[in-house]
């Protein structure tokens, strides 16, 4: 049973996902079937801003929420997560694995460690304690920045 | 309007269930009930908030609380708002008349005319034991604030 009791939201740490050289980046808390989660990830990356992802990935929230946020961390493994990252959020139409393993071929991420990986519990353990941490700080929809310190709902101005 | 105040012998009232019988401050004798009120069924921030607590659902009830989502719509949105997002907690309705309920909890919005986005936990004796009011409607209260007042209920001395 995990421990949902409050804890403030986790400083930058080896698992987290970094764009951007700011030391104190712009923390979000998505995942890759959230439309609203795609647009203000497209407003980000033109921005420039220096970004941490985090999964906010349920199963509660959408059937496929955990299986991308899984699939990006296999990417992750051979050190393409913004790529799948910003492929997954640019067409939102196309998230089946299909649709996964024709990624792979145009990001160059080799399918049958992509496959393997997939299927890593310890990918699926780091999606679930992300998610967890995500609660335990209070966040409770996608997206959600955390913002000088605190969680907001609305895109930042940057 | 404020919250219920935690040490408040719960007033009568009465909500609809999903059935159409009447779920009342006799439901709540005997188990720690949690009543989520929120405003408006379909509404995206409420569709959030209740598939958070969803997958939260075996760590609030792990102790043998029961959840309850209370707003104004009627029944038969309810109903069709909660199997389109397929989670469990049964829904109660305060349609008629209108807040009649959340007004007695302090919960209702009085400026936009439907249930306020607050949360009341009521412990087996039919007290409150716990309750939080956001600052405004759109605002959701984490899941971790429930779990912190479920924990906090356990502790106390009346628990024991």
């Amino acid at each position: 049973m995990r421990d949902l009791s409050s804890l403030p939201v986790e400083p930058i740490g080896p698992d987290d996902h970094l764009r951007g050289g700011d030391p104190e980046p712009l923390i979000v808390y998505a995942e890759f079937s959230c439309p609203d989660c795609a647009v203000a990830a497209e407003r980000l990356r033109t921005s420039g801003a220096s970004v941490c992802f985090r999964h906010f990935a349920l199963a509660a929230r959408s059937p496929r929420a955990v299986k991308l946020a899984i699939a990006s961390e296999a990417a992750a493994r051979q050190g393409l997560f913004w790529e799948f990252h910003d492929s997954l959020f640019a067409d939102q139409g196309r998230l089946d694995d299909p649709h996964l393993w024709r990624r792979c071929e145009l990001l160059g991420v080799d399918l049958d460690r992509f496959e393997a990986d997939r299927r890593d519990p310890a990918l699926a353990e780091l999606v679930a304690d992300s998610a967890t941490a995500a609660m335990r700080a209070g966040v409770v929809g996608a997206p959600t920045f955390v913002f000088a310190g605190e969680l907001r709902s609305e895109f930042p101005a940057l | 309007m404020s919250i219920i105040a935690p040490g408040t012998k719960v007033p009568p009232f009465s909500l609809a269930r999903e059935d159409g019988s009447k779920f009342t401050d006799a439901d709540l004798a005997g188990k720690t009930t949690v009543l989520v009120f929120y405003p408006f069924a379909f509404s995206l921030v409420c569709t959030s908030q209740l598939q958070v607590y969803t997958e939260a659902l075996p760590e609030i009830t792990i102790d043998g609380a029961v959840m309850y989502a209370v707003s104004t719509d009627p029944s038969l949105s309810q109903i069709a708002f909660r199997e389109q997002l397929g989670v469990p907690i049964e829904q109660l309705s305060d349609f008629e008349p209108k807040g009649a309920a959340a007004k007695i909890f302090g919960a209702y919005f009085d400026p936009a005319g439907m249930t306020n986005r607050a949360i009341v936990i009521v412990g087996p004796d039919g007290c409150v034991s716990w309750s939080h009011l956001a600052d405004s409607p759109g605002d959701l209260p984490g899941v971790n604030l429930i779990i912190d007042a479920l924990a906090a209920d356990q502790s106390s001395p009346s628990a024991v």
